[in-house]
């Protein structure tokens, strides 16, 4: 394990180092953030509209009293999707789409010396490859989840507009009422940390790839995998830390 | 002119590579031979620096390769082109884009003059027109010759090519050995070849180095191999009945 850590270090430390050609990068950069970004965009939007629908929905359900006001739903819908669900359940996602479409694709480059021919002309393999897709993942974890903030609690009224379980103007108050600066503050953190765990573990599985096709296939599975359980402590320690 | 010096290397508690010393010599074709498993790739590897050699010496010109880190090696890698086994073409880059891509990142050249060394170089090669095909869509032997493109289009000084003949059928093989003969002669490249295709060794073969059990076994060129009375080197080399007929013949 320690070895393994310290392998990411210093894959992490290479992946940093200055560029051969900064337009060349700066082209892969540009490249990685829309396959991360606009390439994300339907899943996320899907899944935010949803899990906000239901979120308001349980949160009815459960308080449903005379002695608890029904605007409390939206209240809690809003901090539950901005500190939660938004940047935790759409970086889990993240990771499956995102993180094995990289160990896969780095990976497939190892096994079929794409990644050799790079080191022999010279250039720092792993600043080509992964520093792009770190960069990415920083940049576009943020803008998509302050989306899929906007897509969950647009999900929450579109509920409570066809459920009628609240009205919409008690939701409207509930999303009013109480709201903290802070709690976007930690979802953008929690966004940042998410998008670097997520580009960096998965491309680093894929980097050290060794074999073939089936080795391709485990080191996704591997990245998708450590990449979550990381995701979820991360989520713990921000949370913790900020809160 | 390239040295390699009491080259070993270790992985695990397998040794493949225990002791090789050698010189290629320069703007000729130097063949590494050898049965599978004999440590020619992993040979040619720790002399282009993708395996760091366990104990050894790798000299380019004088200068000792082994010793440098990545920063200082990279002046002689410019001047290193490599085709892989595979071809190792990149798959999301169009035929014209591989070619282009180490003079995006080394060169100054301007996108024209780029695209003209890359027509340049697909016209050596024979694939005049297929600038924009994805490797996907290329034929091995296609995928070779673009391979070989983007090595010289850098115009290196060394050239390394492990098993050009793989996977090809043998008129095609023919057909890429020619090609590097030509290159390795035309631009006085230091050529550095794996191969066990008996029709490269004693078609191209200028220096010749027999690798057995991880060790220089041999070495010589393609006119003294059919005289040797080297026992390991005369199994490998005449090992079907029809080399055995044709050795007859000599």
């Amino acid at each position: 394990m320690f070895t393994s850590f310290g392998r990411y270090i210093l894959l992490l430390r290479l992946s940093f180092r200055k560029p051969e050609k900064f337009s060349v990068y700066w082209g892969e950069v540009m490249r990685e953030m829309v396959s991360i970004g606009v390439g994300s965009l339907g899943i996320i939007s899907i899944i935010s509209v949803f899990i906000g629908a239901a979120t308001t929905i349980q949160v009815a359900f459960q308080l449903s009293s005379p002695l608890v006001p029904a605007s409390v739903a939206g209240s809690i819908a809003r901090d539950s999707t901005i500190l939660e669900f938004s940047p935790t359940i759409s970086a889990l996602v993240l990771a499956g789409r995102v993180g094995s479409s990289i160990a896969s694709q780095i990976g497939t480059m190892r096994v079929t010396e794409q990644i050799d021919a790079l080191e022999i002309m010279g250039v720092n393999a792993p600043g080509y490859l992964i520093a792009p897709k770190i960069i990415g993942g920083l940049t576009m974890f943020p803008l998509l989840v302050i989306m899929s903030i906007c897509l969950g609690i647009t999900g929450g009224y579109i509920a409570c507009l066809a459920s009628g379980d609240v009205s919409t103007a008690d939701y409207i108050t509930g999303l009013r009422d109480g709201f903290l600066p802070l709690t976007i503050q930690v979802a953008i953190v929690k966004s940042i940390a998410f998008g670097f765990i997520i580009t960096s573990i998965c491309a680093y599985q894929g980097f050290y790839t060794s074999g073939g096709a089936l080795e391709v296939g485990q080191s996704a599975t591997k990245g998708v995998v450590y990449s979550c359980v990381m995701v979820l402590f991360a989520d713990l320690v921000i949370t913790r830390l900020m809160l | 002119m390239i040295e390699i010096k009491d080259i070993y290397k270790t992985f695990g508690d397998n040794e493949v590579l225990k002791g090789i010393t050698a010189n290629f010599l320069p703007g000729k074709n130097n063949l590494i031979i050898g049965g599978s498993g004999s440590g020619k790739t992993t040979l040619l590897k720790c002399i282009v620096g993708l395996h760091e050699p366990t104990k050894g010496e790798v000299i380019f010109d004088g200068e000792n390769f082994t010793e440098m880190d990545f920063e200082q090696r990279v002046p002689i890698r410019k001047q290193i082109g490599m085709l892989f086994q595979n071809s190792a073409l990149f798959d999301s880059m169009t035929v014209e884009e591989n070619i282009i891509f180490p003079l995006n990142l080394f060169t100054t050249m301007s996108k024209a003059e780029k695209i003209d060394r890359a027509n340049f170089c697909l016209e050596r090669v024979n694939l005049k027109d297929k600038n924009k095909l994805y490797p996907s869509e290329l034929s091995g032997g296609m995928k070779k010759r673009v391979g070989i493109a983007r090595a010289i289009s850098m115009e290196p000084k060394y050239l390394f090519v492990d098993e050009p003949n793989s996977g090809l059928d043998p008129q095609t093989s023919i057909v890429i050995d020619e090609l590097i003969q030509e290159l390795t002669a035309e631009y006085q490249i230091t050529t550095v070849m794996v191969t066990h295709d008996m029709n490269s060794v004693m078609g191209i073969g200028d220096h010749i180095l027999f690798l057995y059990q991880g060790k220089k076994w041999w070495e010589g060129s393609n006119k003294e191999i059919a005289h040797t009375d080297n026992k390991e080197l005369n199994d490998f080399v005449f090992a079907s009945k029809f080399t055995q007929a044709a050795r007859e013949k000599l």
